[in-house]
């Protein structure tokens, strides 16, 4: 066990390395800094242009190689390098982590729970009301984008604030109102209101993919022996399924809980750019329009580190949870 | 192969052996037809396909076309869906992104599942150096965040590049389904008729050719299918951002972003175009969740 783990770290770690230098190279050789100063007025000399690119490490006279070398080496030492307008990276991703990390570990929370009861439920009365009205709501979430369902939930949360509350309740943009002075409980309140819509559409997503995957898990146990004899020893057939089916059933989600979680860091793009939430996907899109060649570099090596450690986890959680992984 | 000769026992049962078993792919579409989704997904399929394709020729609007004297005016009896803020008819440029989402969805999945094939054949039939090989490139791919490579190489995707942007899609989306190749490949190698044709001095890129490739067909065709509603949302997710499809051509996915800042007071820019999405995409996932039953019965609910 303890030879495949450190053979599968090791790997890893050369995966990350080789990926995190893939993006830099990539992004290095198609984005152009340069032209972040093509459109200034007055136009600065070339000769102060390129001492600023040369200092950030983003001047496209250097060979390639050599900047890539500059880079390589910074982040072994632990410095992602600076953004283009000279800020250093890593100082600006922490606090993005943490806008980003609040996001998806509520959505991911609430998505799971709710896909979780909701596939149970369904599989418990197969072909029952639930389980049809279940599988055709996961059926249409699955088909409608991010993009859609983020954009409906705007719209549906400006109607609801028109119509129904006749106030401003639920906010669309940002995460925080800008400038608010308010005591403790203020401050929470209006954090809460800028949450409800962008955790909203990251739950629905995710708990239309969990429940599908809970009840499959959950049919395949109810044809299971153990739950036969649990029920012939004189557990209600309630009782087996809580006690026996359940917690069967849970150890894949679990393993897919790990790994969403991973993907996730950077796969909320989508929902953090819409809502104008300063997170870490949004700061990818904008840096990639910035043509911020560090940041970009910095992001996808963040996430292809959260993604190993994920599957990482995942791997070791299936090991903890199921006793037939481990014996064999 | 076991089921079609099931079936012909069946079949020789009742009439002696005279009529020759069903063949595979007749008991697969019966099959399909006979559930509810397949016969749901192909016909609101096939009339998407009718709308994308055959429709714009019903409107007197083209979609470049931009009526000058109305601007962002609802439905009416000159213009179905309402206008643009530039006056273009929302029904011809809705139609024309309607089209080019799903030829770009079907072809990213056609070269997406045919290279996901050829890779995870080949690496499960060789095993050694090239699986190897194969593996850690897939594993590579998984870990890059795909949205990026995408959105760093976009300006490439310039007028008339849309070829390339297939392509790029089909080399982000191939790693899943090429895993799942390795494995079938795997346990196939061993069976009889594959051995009979090693011992028969068959080259082994044959094998793998006519031999593995039609036997992994069934996984390959229900991937497929789940890879184009997988390609088509990618596509719109892209485009949405300014990633993909660049303008003057159109697709859902700039529709939608154009449409989404003006739906609060021209519902009608938004809702077509995004509706539309949906349809099809629920419609492609009926289709692939009813292939699946239909080549495997035993099998049941998505993945």
């Amino acid at each position: 066990m303890a030879g495949f783990l450190a053979r599968k770290l090791v790997s890893s770690v050369v995966l990350v390395a080789v990926a995190a230098s893939l993006a830099y190279l990539l992004a290095a050789a198609s984005l152009d800094p340069r032209s972040n100063y093509a459109g200034r007025t007055p136009r600065p000399p070339a000769a102060v242009v390129d001492a600023q690119l040369t200092a950030l490490n983003l001047n496209d006279r250097t060979p390639l190689l050599e900047r890539y070398l500059t880079w390589a080496g910074g982040v072994l030492r632990g410095d992602l390098g600076r953004t283009v307008t000279g800020a250093p990276v890593g100082d600006d991703l922490k606090r993005r982590a943490g806008v980003t990390l609040r996001l998806v570990l509520l959505g991911l929370v609430c998505g799971s729970t709710l896909g979780v009861m909701a596939g149970a439920l369904a599989a418990a009365r197969q072909y029952g009301w639930f389980d049809r009205l279940s599988t055709a709501a996961s059926f249409l979430l699955l088909a409608v984008p991010v993009v859609v369902l983020a954009n409906v939930l705007i719209l549906a949360g400006t109607w609801l604030n028109d119509q129904v509350f006749g106030a401003r309740v639920l906010l669309v943009a940002g995460e925080a109102t800008a400038g608010l002075e308010a005591g403790f409980w203020a401050t929470l309140l209006d954090r809460v209101q800028h949450l409800v819509l962008p955790t909203v559409t990251i739950t629905l997503g995710l708990a239309a993919v969990f429940s599908r995957y809970q009840r499959n898990m959950m049919l395949d146990v109810l044809g299971a022996d153990y739950l036969r004899t649990a029920m012939a020893k004189g557990l209600t057939r309630r009782q087996a399924l809580i006690r026996h089916g359940l917690r069967t059933a849970l150890i894949p989600v679990a393993t897919y809980f790990a790994f969403t979680f991973g993907a996730l860091l950077t796969g909320a793009v989508f929902t953090e750019k819409i809502f104008g939430w300063h997170g870490l996907g949004e700061r990818l899109i904008s840096s990639i329009f910035t043509n911020d060649v560090n940041t970009v570099a910095a992001i996808s090596c963040l996430a292809a580190v959260a993604v190993l450690a994920a599957s990482l986890a995942a791997g070791l959680l299936q090991a903890a949870l199921d006793p037939r992984v481990r014996a064999g | 192969m076991t089921l079609s000769e099931e079936i012909a026992e069946e079949a020789a049962g009742d009439d002696a052996g005279r009529t020759p078993p069903p063949s595979r792919a007749r008991v697969v579409a019966g099959r399909f037809l006979s559930s509810w989704q397949g016969r749901a997904g192909a016909l609101v399929l096939g009339l998407v396909f009718l709308l994308a394709f055959a429709g714009p020729s019903l409107s007197p609007w083209s979609h470049t076309d931009k009526d000058l004297t109305a601007f962002l005016s609802p439905p009416s009896a000159t213009h179905w869906f309402g206008t643009l803020q530039t006056g273009a008819d929302v029904f011809a440029v809705t139609l024309r992104g309607l089209g080019r989402s799903l030829v770009v969805g079907l072809l990213a999945a056609v070269v997406c599942t045919a290279l996901a094939a050829l890779a995870g054949a080949f690496a499960g039939y060789f095993l050694g150096w090239t699986d190897r090989v194969v593996t850690w490139v897939t594993d590579l791919m998984l870990v890059l965040p795909a949205f990026l490579l995408l959105a760093v190489m976009s300006p490439l995707f310039g007028s008339g590049q849309w070829p390339l942007f297939v392509l790029m899609l089909a080399l982000l989306l191939w790693m899943v389904t090429a895993k799942m190749a390795r494995g079938m490949t795997i346990s196939l190698r061993e069976r009889e008729f594959v051995r009979a044709a090693r011992y028969l001095g068959v080259p082994p890129a044959r094998i793998v050719l006519s031999h593995i490739l039609p036997n992994l067909s069934s996984l390959l065709v229900v991937d497929a299918t789940l890879n184009v509603s997988a390609a088509i949302l990618t596509e719109t997710s892209l485009s949405y951002f300014g990633f993909g499809t660049q303008p003057p051509d159109v697709s859902l996915g700039t529709l939608i972003s154009d449409g989404s800042r003006t739906a609060v007071y021209a519902p009608w820019t938004f809702w077509f175009a995004a509706g539309l999405l949906v349809v099809t995409v629920l419609a492609v996932n009926l289709v692939g969740d009813a292939l699946r039953d239909a080549f495997d019965p035993a099998a049941k609910g998505p993945r």
